[in-house]
């Protein structure tokens, strides 16, 4: 029998119960809104910018051009014969200023795989300027953009014709940065951000895990540990920028490291990364319970053979698990690499650790900060790619860590 | 209290130590400043069963990790007086820690099985001991430690199963055939029943009965119908002293100290 008294505060303990549940569920409600709002956000701004505008003009190789390596002049020769009636100067130049400046690229690339073509006519698509590509883009209205009326009734034309296309735009996936939006591409940035990432996780990784085993499994615990174990704690807490300063003063000022190299953007994210490194690997070595270390110890295992033997490997997911979020996190990071001047102007994707080189994180930040109209949509595409780099080491901490966990 | 007095002292120890198999003289043990045993002098004889009883922190776990050294993993703890494995003083003599454990095995309180395979649990001590030359040399060790430990019938079809696997009472035998399998001289048993139901504490008993022909075991238990089905001497503890030590018929029928009495009549304080 349930008595007056006890019912109301069983009822009331359910009340709780539920309140807490609905406060919860609106919780995650309102951090879902806030990832979908920026994810829709990003998404919408920067898709266009995985499509670039091409227009197709018909070229013809003159072979004495292509002796002289005088490929935009093709273009060029091309653009004057497609539209005849213009004649000035000035106009011709505004003509041409449709067409990217990078476009003769193609023109050579086509040469030198097909030698054959010289003397020949050819319909090219040829990448069109960042100008032209936000008009057809519909980002910007051919009166308010930054064509002239001219321009605008060209490319009308050239529309109508059906010369105007989008197509695939594999310069920003390939290429590195460029002052023309058209011709600037995220690869520098994420061959930059690849061979940083690889830079700190060769070190941070066994860094950290040895720091980690050795606090945790070898060193005596004493007022020494203690103060040491403080000062990770602190470490791990402290601005990302300092360790730029520190990075500056270190391996540029003092060890004469070269400026803007992947090595010492590495660098400064493995010492950004080894706190949390080490402090996630200790926590995953006391999650091993002691009854496995009294086991081996028992049957005369020495405490190395303990540490490889069981103790590591019965560590390792969480411990994988904090070097890869740790290192997405790094991958992340730009203040500290501002100071170490990875915020260059970089053209050449970087071919070894010491090539001048920027980082995806980096690179955002400087697409952001230009004004041409092309670099909005740019910017929120990189960012997209940022996020799937991080989406994927996330997803390969938790692939890991569900392959090595065990139960005992 | 009057614990100072011993009368039954004597018989814990023989007049020449070095005819038992260990042998403790003297043995303080301190965690920090508290002293957890205080001057126990036993000889354990070879080829018997040493049952160790005694109330609830009186020291017996602390004075069976002393025997193979499993103290040292605790640094606040430190042992004097001396321990003797045949003869030998296992603190001093320079005898590696690592080497008497191979020597002197362990069984722990709650089955505490690898998470690796029933198969890498028993040949696990063998291979960091070097003790077998080719795989067909450790496959029989790995056999025959489960068949002394009495599970090779229930296991032979899944040695490459997870050992974590097993029931409770299988892990114990586990844990008990890989600690028979680096061949140990003596084998030390802390509550190993503790954990267990009638039917595997039934199994694991007839097993130490039989260990014994090559073992010499020393097990601690709460359970004083397991002390007197298993052991051949009893020791009892209390407070960090060995009260009593003697024949297990002896002590449990005639005891001489009436702290002894008390514990084992159940009219205990
Ligand atoms: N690691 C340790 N650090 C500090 N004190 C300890 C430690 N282990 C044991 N002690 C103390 O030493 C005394 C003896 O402990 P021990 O574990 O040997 O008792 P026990 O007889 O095995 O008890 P039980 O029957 O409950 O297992 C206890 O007072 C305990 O508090
Ligand atoms: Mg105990």
């Amino acid at each position: 029998m349930i008595d007056e008294r006890t019912a109301r505060r069983l009822a009331r303990r359910h009340a709780a119960e539920r309140r807490f549940k609905l406060y919860g569920m609106a919780s995650v409600a309102v951090a879902l809104a806030f990832l979908v709002a920026l994810l829709v956000t990003i998404v919408g701004k920067g898709y266009t910018a995985f499509a670039q505008t091409e227009i197709a003009v018909e070229v013809s190789f003159d072979a004495g051009a292509v002796k002289e390596g005088d490929f935009a002049g093709l273009v060029k020769s091309a653009l004057a014969a497609r539209f005849p009636e213009v004649t000035a100067r000035n106009e011709k130049r505004e003509l041409f200023g449709l067409i990217s400046s990078g476009a003769d690229r193609v023109l050579r690339d086509m040469v030198r795989d097909d030698p054959g073509l010289i003397g020949q006519r050819r319909v090219v698509t040829l990448l069109a300027s960042d100008d032209v590509d936000m008009v057809v883009k519909g980002h910007v209205t051919a009166e308010s953009g930054r064509l002239n009326a001219r321009q605008a009734e060209w490319l009308a034309s050239l529309r109508q014709a059906g010369a105007v296309s989008l197509g695939f735009n594999t310069t920003f996936f390939t290429a590195g940065d460029s002052r023309e939006p058209e011709l600037a591409g995220v690869g520098g940035a994420v061959v930059g951000s690849l061979l940083a990432m690889v830079v700190t996780l060769c070190l941070a990784f066994p860094l950290g895990v040895a720091t980690a085993v050795y606090l945790e499994e070898f060193a005596p615990k004493n007022r020494w540990t203690e103060l040491i174990e403080v000062n990770i704690n602190n470490l791990a807490a402290v601005p990302s920028i300092v360790f730029g300063l520190l990075g500056l003063a270190l391996f540029l000022n003092f060890l004469n490291m070269p400026r803007s190299a992947p090595l010492v953007g590495g660098l400064v994210l493995t010492l950004m990364s080894l706190p949390v490194i080490i402090i996630a690997s200790r926590a995953a070595l006391k999650a091993v319970p002691p009854s496995i270390r009294e086991a081996a110890r028992g049957l005369g295992a020495s405490r190395l053979q303990v540490v490889t033997h069981h103790v590591l490997p019965l560590a390792m997911p969480g411990i994988l698990t904090g070097t890869i979020i740790a290192t997405a996190h790094a991958i992340g990071e730009t203040a500290p690499l501002l100071m170490i001047g990875m915020v260059a102007f970089i053209v050449d994707i970087p071919a070894g650790f010491l090539d001048p080189a920027t980082v995806l994180p980096v690179q955002v930040y400087l697409w952001a900060d230009s004004p041409e109209r092309a670099f909005v949509e740019r910017t929120s595409a990189a960012i997209m790619i940022l996020l799937a780099f991080l989406a994927v080491m996330n997803l390969l901490a938790i692939v890991l860590r569900k392959k090595f966990e065990r139960r005992w | 209290m009057n614990v100072a007095s011993k009368p039954a002292l004597g018989q814990a120890t023989l007049d020449d130590r070095r005819l038992a198999k260990v042998s403790a003289r003297d043995v303080d043990v301190f965690y920090g400043a508290k002293q957890a045993l205080k001057s126990v002098s036993i000889d354990i004889r070879p080829n018997e069963v040493t049952a160790l009883i005694g109330p609830s922190g009186c020291g017996k776990s602390t004075f069976l990790r002393c025997l193979n050294r499993m103290n040292d993993l605790i640094e606040s703890c430190r042992v004097v007086g001396s321990i003797w494995l045949d003869g030998e003083d296992i603190y001093t003599s320079g005898l590696d820690p690592v080497q008497l454990r191979a020597r002197v095995g362990m069984v722990f309180q709650k089955p505490n099985p690898f998470p690796k395979t029933i198969y890498d649990n028993v040949a696990y001590g063998p291979r960091i001991h070097g003790l077998s030359r080719s795989r067909a040399e450790l496959d029989e060790i790995v056999m025959t430690s489960l068949e002394k430990a009495g599970l090779i019938d229930e296991v032979k079809d899944r040695l490459q199963e997870q050992g974590t696997g097993l029931s409770g009472g299988q892990q114990q035998r586990l844990c008990i055939a890989r600690a028979i399998a680096v061949s140990p001289e003596v084998i030390l048993m802390d509550e190993p029943c503790s954990a267990l139901d009638p039917i595997a504490t039934a199994k694991v008993e007839e097993l130490i009965d039989e260990l014994r022909q090559r073992y010499t075991i020393v097990i601690v238990t709460h359970s004083m119908q397991q002390a007197a089905r298993v052991s051949q001497r009893t020791g009892f503890f209390h407070l960090g002293e060995l009260v009593e030590c003697g024949e297990t018929e002896q002590i449990f029928t005639n005891p001489r100290h009436k702290l002894t009495q008390g514990y084992i009549t159940g009219r205990f304080g």
